[in-house]
């Protein structure tokens, strides 16, 4: 499929095209930049569907993945991704490291940076945790998410599904529903979809709804139907357990009452709306397996999909200059 | 031993501008103005520059001597969160001897045991013990009960309360005011009506109490708002304020820099226009650094796992002569506000121009300029959120109780 975005990108030579060392945030990037890495995600969505899932471009390099938060979807994702390039993959897991033993987040950095990584990925539970280490070692830093703050390579694979399947984003009314206040996939996306001009819409109840929100662009409600009204995609964001019991909202099935994405609810959206949801998924609260396994609607497996193909087109584009590819150096 | 300081232009709280010298007898003040120099005095030429009252600091955390030295402090007022706690009075006496001759450190005691905001602290004998005042330190007295009984209680002994103005159950684990800076930045905040929250509950108790109390830092425009109501039905309230609050707004803490991470957080633009407003039209009394000294151990952390705190004391004057220069307030009024304003809220005989006060002195030049370097600061640590900034006014000499420091 072509992308209809229409796309500077193209006409722009090497490294001009996006001129970052870090890809930290999708704050910053602007508009043709983001398009860049959708259009670069495109032939890996190709490939992957392939037979020969294997490119050698980032042979003899070193990614290490260090995650000081849990994750397995996102660190596959990156893991898939890294080896699908041919780079070495190592895995660093927050959980049974040193940072257990009062390291501190610095030392790590450098530690890392001294084993000579080609680039470094990051998730780590406090919001500019990701930038803080980036501006203290020579390569690369991708963020796989920090904190509330970011985590770009969902926002792009959002962008890329919303962009295959409903053949653009501009113009497309998006609602982003759930634990706003505590989502750095909320955050990410809004950035991305405001920044190609989508018609955004969040929705939660006050006690998620950050402050300020409509300053980034867009429109806050906490009706769910109000907000479903006339909507081209719908994204359910993951309510964590520990917030759904009283502390921010009364209970599991109270929540369901209000904001769960039901197959009724759904009618109320566009007719063939697109529902997605980045997981992993809490099934008969925020969204109902009727929905999640829509066959025509759900784009949630094929969010994975394009999440691998992002994250190759990020790691490939961000060690061009160390890999001295032409225009780049 | 007698000094004289002659040819400055003297400005004090309460005689106003003039020109003309000091004459220090031993610890005190002998003659202001135009006086007949003795044979034997020490004469020092002040070329013309500002000779001041030296700056009283209400609510430092920590003791920092060349800091102090640096901008002009010969006294402050320490704030009861120390290791241990000021809640007992041999640290409290300790405190208050640990900085002499040069650096006079008057101990604001612990209002509660170990500062948990339930038991009572022995204030009358921490009070003869060296402490000026009493506080809740950082933290919140959440039982509205134990706060009347605090404010009822230092009232019988005269001592002011030096209030935190911050609600802990609003304010939760937040580092940021909630707003779009937060909101972008994805950090945990607070809204600013933690602020007013506190200080509404706080005044109704001081109003019944009648008793003294003082917001070591109000930053929000509901907040003045209250205070000013307050004064005006004769409440004994006052309140303070940083040059960090006057002079940033959260925007500053964009780029995840923890130099920013302050206590209360700052404010969103329109607060910091309240916070002018109540400088110029009198509701904010005093000017404090807030001096909190913190290293790389607590500052090079992601900003929410970073200690809140900024190194004040050095830049306290430079950035506060700017609110001058601004014509926001009179060159006398902020004399006042960083020296007699602080020095009568803690009831310390200093702070003025007057024959028989204590030689509590600063000569300064109001229009040298320097830039704040965070790497050269004398401080203990440099975390300044005004790293960078070129400022105008540097201290030339300092003199406590007569005695040279600088």
């Amino acid at each position: 499929m072509q992308p209809s975005d229409h796309s500077p990108a193209a006409s722009l030579p090497g490294s001009a095209v996006f001129p970052h060392r870090h890809l930290t945030g999708i704050a910053g990037l602007k508009p043709h930049e983001i398009t860049f890495l959708l259009d670069e995600a495109e032939q890996w969505v190709a490939a992957n569907r392939g037979s020969k899932k294997n490119d050698k471009r980032l042979r003899g390099l070193t990614q290490i993945n260090a995650f000081f938060e849990n994750s397995t979807r996102t660190l596959l994702s990156f893991e898939i991704a890294g080896k699908r390039l041919r780079a070495d993959v190592v895995n660093m897991h927050a959980a049974t490291s040193s940072v257990k033993k009062g390291e501190t987040l610095i030392d790590t950095a450098m530690t890392l940076n001294a084993m000579r990584a080609d680039v470094i990925v990051i998730r780590h539970g406090s919001s500019g945790a990701v930038r803080l280490i980036a501006d203290k070692v020579d390569c690369p830093v991708l963020n796989a998410g920090d904190g509330s703050h970011e985590h770009p390579t969902q926002a792009l694979l959002d962008a890329l599904t919303i962009r295959r399947r409903r053949g653009t984003i501009h113009n497309q009314r998006v609602v982003i529903c759930g634990d706003v206040l505590h989502s750095r996939v909320a955050r990410s996306n809004i950035l991305a979809l405001t920044s190609l001009s989508a018609d955004v819409r969040v929705c939660a109840p006050s006690t998620l709804m950050p402050a300020g929100i409509e300053r980034m662009g867009v429109t806050p409600f906490t009706d769910f139907d109000t907000a479903l009204e006339g909507a081209d995609v719908v994204m359910m964001l993951r309510l964590q357990n520990e917030r759904m019991a009283g502390g921010f909202v009364p209970s599991n099935r109270e929540f369901h009452l209000r904001y769960g994405l039901t197959l009724k609810r759904l009618a109320k959206a566009q007719p063939g709306a697109l529902v997605m949801h980045p997981g992993p998924m809490n099934r008969g609260v925020e969204i109902d397996s009727a929905v999640a396994d829509h066959v025509d609607q759900s784009a949630i497996t094929e969010q994975v999909e394009m999440g691998v193909a992002v994250r190759m087109a990020c790691l490939d584009v961000l060690t061009r200059r160390s890999r001295g590819v032409k225009g780049w150096a | 031993m007698t000094i004289a300081l002659l040819n400055a232009q003297l400005v004090c709280p309460t005689g106003g501008a003039s020109s003309g010298g000091v004459l220090i007898d031993g610890h005190s003040i002998a003659a202001v103005g135009t006086f007949a120099v003795p044979d034997d005095a020490h004469v020092i030429d002040c070329h013309g520059k500002i000779l001041a009252p030296a700056i009283v600091d209400l609510g430092v955390f920590t003791i920092d001597v060349p800091a102090c030295h640096a901008g002009g402090i010969v006294r402050v007022g320490l704030m009861p969160d120390q290791t241990p706690v000021l809640d007992d009075p041999g640290i409290v006496q300790r405190a208050a001897l640990i900085g002499r001759p040069g650096l006079w450190i008057h101990p604001i005691a612990a209002a509660t045991r170990g500062l948990a905001g339930k038991d009572l602290a022995e204030m009358a004998i921490n009070r003869d013990a060296g402490a000026v005042a009493v506080g809740t330190g950082e933290r919140w007295i959440a039982d509205s009960g134990v706060m009347r009984k605090v404010l009822a209680y230092a009232g019988d002994l005269g001592l002011t309360l030096i209030a935190e103005a911050q609600d802990g159950g609003v304010l939760g684990n937040a580092v940021a005011t909630a707003g779009e800076t937060a909101t972008r930045m994805g950090l945990p905040a607070a809204p600013s009506l933690a602020e007013p929250l506190a200080i509404a509950r706080d005044l109704m108790l001081a109003e019944d109490t009648g008793a003294k109390i003082h917001f070591r830092t109000v930053t929000t425009a509901a907040g003045f708002d209250l205070v000013r109501a307050a004064k005006r039905r004769g409440v004994r309230v006052t309140c303070g304020i940083t040059p960090a609050h006057l002079l940033l707004s959260d925007i500053a803490m964009s780029d995840f820099r923890t130099f920013t991470h302050l206590s209360p957080p700052l404010r969103d633009e329109s607060d910091r226009q309240a916070c002018l407003a109540a400088l110029a039209d009198g509701t904010i009394d005093i000017l404090c650094s807030g001096h909190d000294p913190r290293g790389p151990e607590e500052k090079r952390l992601p900003f929410a796992d970073s200690a809140h705190g900024m190194a004040g004391a050095e830049t306290l004057l430079a950035l506060a002569l700017g609110m001058v220069r601004d014509e926001r307030i009179t060159l006398q009024r902020l004399i006042a506000m960083l020296s007699a304003g602080p020095a009568a809220i803690l009831g310390l005989e200093t702070g003025t121009l007057t024959v028989g006060a204590p030689a509590d002195l600063m000569l300064f030049d109001e229009g040298a300029p320097w830039l704040i370097d965070a790497d050269k600061m004398v401080a203990l640590a440099g975390n300044t959120p005004f790293d960078g900034l070129p400022v105008q006014g540097k201290v030339l000499r300092l003199w406590k109780g007569g005695a040279a420091l600088r």
